[in-house]
């Protein structure tokens, strides 16, 4: 699932740097990560995982790190 | 009588001897576009400046929703008074809420309690394109446990006249645009060079031209929380409730002259014809404002008792806000608008009682107050991934 999250990542979230230089607990944020690409990253997960976020997981939090998005998936998953 | 009951009236009773104060000096703040220092020493003295500090800090605790309604009241006689003191709250409601717990911000907060002091905030920057959560000035080490900064802002309201300022900055200068931290730093602690003159349409008393902002600060003095996450819990949050509150202050003014020019002409002419239907719709709008401000203020009070505030946190509740700011600060240019055509040429006048022309040009600063249309583009993207209807 992290593979397929960094992949989403890298297309979608806009970072002024490689997904491949940071670590999975990495701030998305710190890297360059702006509000503009944080929503970009949420469409394009939604897709890829054919998901629906509840606006209670629409947070700065959750799309932080790939740790941090691979929990929120699993929560959703488990929901399910 | 309850421990409460007094500092409470306390509050009131500074704010309602600041607002006749502030209408004595309306005027010539406005002409000449100066500090309402009257006004403002009336709420120092009066305790007005420490309100939200909390009652185990030694202050009164007031919520954000009794400095609201004070926003309303002072705006009625001073909007510039009314924007100071919001804008002074805004940036104590964010130490409060997040720093009180830092042993240096829990002692700053205490003192000001018994010693008064005012607060500004230096978060506009050159080169961010008016975006509040980017900065291009970085924090830089200064030596063990000091830190520096210089910061370019083209708009600093009353920094001259403030005792303490907040900056946002990058964390350090190699840190991403977005990874900012917050900055308290004292009079003496910081010097403003003056970037220009200061002569706008309206809001003329909250002083606010660009400066220079240099700074020299222990590192206790860098708030312990990130820029975006307090900023998305506080600062943006009690901005657009302080601000549409004091908006909707400016457009019941504006609607208190207009009726009394309806009324001056009904008792003439036993009737209000017209003008009175004018008055009607005004209503209607003033009425709508009121009702979404309370609610906007009941949600923001509720979810800031829940631990953590998962509430103000998410994108629908910055949704939410932006859209209060945006209903406010274009509902009351257009309630001063419809006062002006209510009272005819005795509003468009400056010196009749029925004057409307200092409100509707300090309404209009609403719109331009972090602008409608950045708020609308956010909105615009949240709305792709927001699931329920706002």
């Amino acid at each position: 699932m992290k593979q397929k999250i960094r992949t989403v990542v890298d297309s979608q979230a806009r970072l002024p740097v490689a997904v491949d230089t940071l670590a999975d607990g990495d701030d998305l944020y710190a890297a360059g990560m702006t509000s503009h690409g944080s929503i970009n990253l949420m469409l394009g997960l939604e897709d890829a995982f054919d998901v629906e976020f509840p606006d209670h997981l629409l947070t700065r939090a959750v799309f932080a790190s790939v740790d941090s998005i691979s929990s929120a998936l699993s929560e959703l998953s488990a929901a399910e | 009588m309850t421990l409460t009951a007094r500092p409470l009236s306390t509050f009131d009773d500074a704010v309602r001897e600041a607002r006749v104060v502030a209408a004595e000096h309306a005027d010539a703040v406005d002409r000449d576009a100066r500090f309402p220092a009257e006004a403002l020493a009336v709420l120092r003295d009066g305790g007005a400046l420490s309100a939200l500090v909390p009652v185990a800090l030694g202050g009164t605790g007031s919520s954000v929703t009794d400095v609201a309604r004070a926003c309303t009241v002072l705006a009625r006689s001073c909007s510039a008074t009314a924007m100071v003191f919001a804008m002074h709250q805004i940036q104590m409601a964010t130490l409060v809420r997040h720093a009180a717990s830092a042993p240096f911000f829990a002692e700053h907060l205490a003192a000001t309690v018994t010693a008064p002091r005012l607060m500004a905030s230096v978060t506009s920057e050159i080169g961010t394109g008016g975006d509040m959560g980017r900065s291009v000035a970085g924090l830089v080490p200064a030596g063990p446990d000091l830190v520096r900064f210089v910061k370019k802002a083209p708009t600093v309201s009353y920094g001259a006249q403030a005792d303490d300022l907040l900056t946002t900055l990058r964390r350090d200068e190699s840190a991403a645009p977005g990874d900012q931290v917050l900055v308290l730093s004292r009079r003496g602690q910081h010097d403003l060079e003056s970037m220009g003159t200061w002569d706008p349409l309206g809001m003329r008393g909250t002083c606010s031209p660009g400066f220079v902002v240099t700074g020299e600060v222990p590192s206790e003095q860098v708030v312990p929380v990130p820029f975006p996450v307090l900023a998305a819990e506080s600062m943006v949050p009690v901005s657009h409730l302080l601000w549409g509150s004091l908006w909707l202050g400016i457009a019941q003014e504006a609607f208190d002259r207009a009726r009394s020019f309806v009324r001056a002409a009904a008792a003439r002419d036993g009737d209000a014809g017209r003008a009175g239907h004018g008055l009607s719709e005004m209503a209607v709008q003033l009425g709508r404002l009121r009702a979404e401000l309370q609610v906007a203020l009941a949600d923001f009070e509720a979810a800031s008792l829940e631990p953590g505030r998962p509430g103000l946190s998410t994108l629908s509740a910055a949704m939410r806000i932006n859209s209060i700011k945006v209903s406010a600060s274009t509902t009351a240019p257009a309630v001063c608008l419809a006062a002006l055509e209510v009272a005819g040429f005795s509003g468009y006048r400056n010196d009749t009682r029925y004057s409307v022309g200092r409100q509707l040009r300090d309404s209009l600063s609403g719109a331009l107050m972090v602008a409608n249309d950045r708020l609308h583009s956010s909105n615009a993207s949240a709305l792709l991934v927001v699931k329920d209807v706002p």
